[in-house]
């Protein structure tokens, strides 16, 4: 079943997404540019990372008002699996199908090395290959990765089960000393209230071949393969 | 007209650039810096010649792209 990726001006993890997505469902993904005002048919949409629009403004702000972006909200809308990841997490909040914002990181740095994280929701399209708990190691390389909600978004957010992923250390354990970015309750993924919208800093597709050197990113596009050819 | 917009972080927000600026003027020696809050300044030429028209049409674009009203407030000057 078809893959859209969407590419933007400075998106640079398309290609990457591209080949996990190619190597889960033996085929590869129509790449769609921002400027196209239609999707093609497609049960998965993926905003991949990058530096879109060279994060004018506010990361993801200028993106989210692409022309596609307004059909990918339509299906987001509708129950089509998106995932956004990095940049594609910060411009799915700015375009208003997550809830927060990416803020810059607390330390002020670029945060670029691998981390630990909990797998905090185990029963959505994107993480059913995972286990409950399981604690995997993936990649984060981001400046504004620190995310952000008012108290009462973050207790709808908890409260409905809608974190999908946490910052953790080796042995599982949610510490101020796992989180990279400042983010509030080591929230490192978040679904939307029906669960077909993912967004998260940090990036499978860049730990998902044993060429990389890790492969536990790979069970999340599996997942996803598996999903959408049901 | 011209629109001259404030946006500013919310109280509450956490503002680690404010605090880094705060520390690097200490480090310049200058005392008695109790807070500093960094935001952006945004200039508009408008063709729209009624002002209290084009306060909406600002407020409308800062709504929906100039600022992200989840951590920013935004102050709206229009200027002839």
């Amino acid at each position: 079943m078809p893959v859209a990726v969407i590419v933007f001006p400075g998106s640079n993890c398309d290609r990457d997404v591209a080949v996990a997505l190619e190597t889960a469902t033996g085929r590869a993904p129509a790449m769609v540019w921002h400027q196209e005002s239609a999707l093609p048919a497609c049960d998965l949409i993926v905003v991949p990372g990058g530096f879109s629009y060279g994060d004018y403004l506010r990361s993801g702000a200028m993106a989210a008002h692409s022309p596609i972006m307004r059909a990918v909200i339509e299906r987001a809308n509708t129950g089509t699996p998106v995932l956004g990841i990095c940049n594609g997490f910060q411009i799915l909040a700015e375009a208003g199908l997550l809830p927060g914002i990416l803020m810059r990181n607390a330390s002020l740095k670029f945060v670029c090395r691998d981390v630990d994280l909990r797998v905090e929701r185990a029963d959505t399209v994107f993480t059913g290959a995972y286990a409950q708990g399981e604690i995997l190691r993936v990649p984060v390389a981001h400046h504004d990765g620190n995310y952000f909600a008012d108290a009462e978004t973050l207790q709808r957010l908890e409260d409905g089960g809608q974190v999908a992923f946490r910052y953790c250390d080796t042995g599982g354990n949610v510490t101020p000393e796992a989180n990279p970015n400042g983010s509030i309750n080591n929230i490192a993924g978040i679904l939307n209230a029906d669960g077909n919208v993912l967004g998260m800093m940090p990036h499978p597709e860049r730990l998902a071949d044993p060429l990389l050197g890790g492969i536990d990113g790979a069970p999340m596009f599996d997942a996803l393969a598996e999903a959408i050819a049901a | 007209m011209k629109a001259r917009i404030h946006i500013t972080l919310k109280n509450g927000v956490l503002d680690p650039q404010g605090k880094a600026i705060q520390q690097a003027l200490a480090g310049l020696a200058f005392d008695g810096v109790e807070d500093v809050r960094q935001g952006k300044f945004i200039e508009i030429e408008l063709t729209e010649s009624d002002a209290d028209t084009a306060r909406v049409q600002v407020s409308d674009m800062c709504e929906k792209l100039l600022a992200n009203t989840v951590i920013e407030n935004y102050d709206i000057e229009i200027v002839a």
